[in-house]
């Protein structure tokens, strides 16, 4: 059973949000993503200063078997990566919620679409699960 | 994987098993509408006595003339031993190697390749190969987009000396994913860039440099690629791989080396075989090696700690990565790639300097003969391999069809491709021709020139 912070909020891609003190907001993927992806070999992130936009392109994650997309669960510009993941994608597995963290933006405003709730995206993927 | 045949009782027993009473019933998904009959214009079949025949008959046709023709494709002696082992059946008919436990012979002779290529032309990392060298340009150029960040554009510059062939190639693969490719400027004495009207002000996402040049020129390959990294632009090197036994590899290009390397591996013991099928090169840096195209083999450990070989990064191809993939090719030229290998290996460093060594004075010998004749003079000042354009005071294509009645192909008319270049002929003598051969090509050309009159382009 996957645990989930209660402090975050989730998307139907499997994505976490973190608001941080200063504005900025740190993305990762949650745990059920880390454990339906395997090990993770690879981690393709974003240049800092990019402008992403809402649903779009944020990072590529590689494990043995697949490679998926995360997307920009919001709108904005990329402020930090963490570069620790170049070495270390294994991060993701074992810490998906801290040390996993994969992006930081700077929200652009506007529409945020559909961030879920930790017991909204519980329910979520749970019905996934069945 | 061995051949399993089956006879009419297997082809029974299968169908019974799965309850269907013959191979038609088995493809009746098929609708009706698309079955066709035998078409009515086909003419009867021939016994193989009979095709024999006319097989010679029309071979006999092609006769067997001295080939001093280069532009891409080079006829060069390859040793009767790489076929012989190339076209064993281990090789010959083995498997696509997805399954590794079961291709490990296929999957250790793609390796080899790959090292030496990277060896060859001085970078890090190799793929399994790709069609031929035109296509493998494309597919850099996709590369070099993809990978390069801090070029805001697609915009590809070609050194003038770069195949149109490729360019032509390059555009129809590329067209509807927005990448242009525009021609740097000549200086029409060497055939080569132009340096002091280079537009400063550009930004190309790629600048590709072909060495020897499609003119059979030496490019100033350090200073372009240097113009190159200056603009932020990725270095895309088109290289001859017999070439690279004389010329400085393109990983030593400069002061940051080539960036992606690719070209045609046709030269390596591939027959020249009215054009295909040859195999295209492509390494690369190490740092760029997620976005390159095509097959990669990795040796590993399997689980008892012994070494085996295995594709690998295969998170960039397309049965993983759907229309994310760093490209569309999922195969590589297997059977090319084996003999290419077997050539290099015979050969060794030592063979393939000779080869290039032989090829480029033979080139230079039937240059100076030629140009002893009234109306023929080099057309561009400098060094060259194997190859070198001359001007002609007459229109190539006629000299060329006089030339080809005395069983010898002249060379490669440059003026539709190259129009204000004016009447040049690319020729090239590979290592395969003699003195005599040489000798013969010059008496014919001095026949043909002085048997009709000058007339000036």
């Amino acid at each position: 059973m996957s645990e989930l912070p209660g402090d975050l909020l989730y998307t139907k891609e499997h994505e976490w949000l973190r608001r941080e003190e200063d504005g900025s907001v740190t993305i990762g993927i949650t745990d059920h993503a880390q454990t339906a992806l395997g090990d993770l070999v690879y981690v393709e992130l974003p240049e800092v200063g990019r402008d992403l936009d809402n649903g779009g392109d944020m990072a590529v994650v590689e494990s043995v078997k697949a490679a998926s997309d995360v997307f920009a669960p919001i709108a904005g510009n990329v402020v930090a990566v963490n570069e620790d993941l170049s070495d270390d994608p294994e991060k993701i597995n074992s810490d998906p919620y801290g040390d996993g963290w994969i992006v930081r933006l700077k929200p652009a405003g506007g529409d945020d679409g559909e961030l879920m709730a930790p017991d909204a995206y519980q329910t979520f993927i749970d019905e996934l699960d069945d | 994987m061995p051949f399993i045949p089956h006879t009419e009782d297997d082809t029974r027993e299968m169908l019974e098993a799965i309850g269907v009473a013959s191979l038609d019933e088995l493809f009746d998904e098929i609708p009706e509408a698309l079955k066709i009959d035998v078409p009515d214009d086909l003419p009867d079949a021939l016994s193989e006595m009979q095709i024999t025949r006319l097989m010679r008959e029309r071979a006999a046709m092609d006769g067997a003339p001295l080939c001093f023709i280069g532009a891409g494709a080079y006829e060069h002696h390859i040793p009767t031993a790489v076929w012989d082992i190339a076209t064993r059946g281990e090789f010959y008919s083995a498997y696509t190697p997805y399954q590794a436990e079961a291709s490990q012979g296929t999957l250790q002779t793609i390796y080899e390749y790959q090292t030496m290529i990277t060896e060859l032309t001085g970078l890090d990392v190799s793929n399994a190969s790709l069609y031929d060298g035109a296509s493998a340009l494309a597919e850099a150029a996709l590369m070099a987009v993809r990978s390069n960040r801090s070029a805001n554009s697609k915009q590809v510059l070609l050194a003038p000396g770069v195949s149109p062939m490729y360019c032509k190639v390059a555009t129809a693969i590329t067209g509807r994913q927005g990448l242009s490719f525009d021609y740097l400027p000549m200086n029409p004495q060497t055939g080569n860039v132009a340096f002091d009207e280079l537009d400063e002000d550009s930004s190309p996402v790629a600048v590709v440099i072909q060495q020897p040049s499609f003119l059979g020129t030496l490019e100033g390959v350090d200073r372009l690629t240097d113009w190159a990294r200056a603009h932020d632009a990725y270095v895309i090197a088109v290289v001859n791989p017999i070439s690279l036994a004389l010329l400085k590899a393109p990983g030593r290009w400069g002061a940051t080396g080539a960036d992606i390397v690719c070209g045609e591996g046709q030269p390596l013991g591939i027959p020249l075989s009215s054009g295909g099928p040859y195999f295209g090169f492509m390494t690369c840096k190490q740092k760029y090696v997620r976005q390159m195209p095509g097959r990669i083999v990795g040796r590993t450990t399997d689980l008892d700690g012994n070494s085996g070989f295995a594709l690998t990064l295969q998170a960039r191809e397309q049965h993983i990565r759907r229309s994310r993939a760093t490209s569309n090719i999922c195969t590589n030229q297997g059977l090319m790639v084996t003999a290419a290998t077997i050539y290099m290996s015979l050969l060794g460093y030592d063979g393939l300097a000779r080869v290039a060594r032989q090829s480029q004075r033979n080139t230079t010998r039937l240059a100076a003969g030629l140009c002893g004749l009234p109306g023929v003079e080099r057309a561009f000042e400098g060094p060259h391999f194997h190859e070198v354009g001359l001007r002609l005071d007459r229109p190539v294509g006629p000299v060329l069809v006089a030339l080809a009645e005395k069983n010898i192909l002249g060379g490669y008319d440059l003026s539709s491709d190259y129009p204000d270049l004016g009447n040049v002929v690319l020729v090239c003598a590979t290592e395969t021709k003699t003195d005599d051969d040489i000798d013969a090509y010059v008496d014919e050309m001095r026949q043909v020139i002085s048997s009709s009159a000058a007339q000036s382009a």
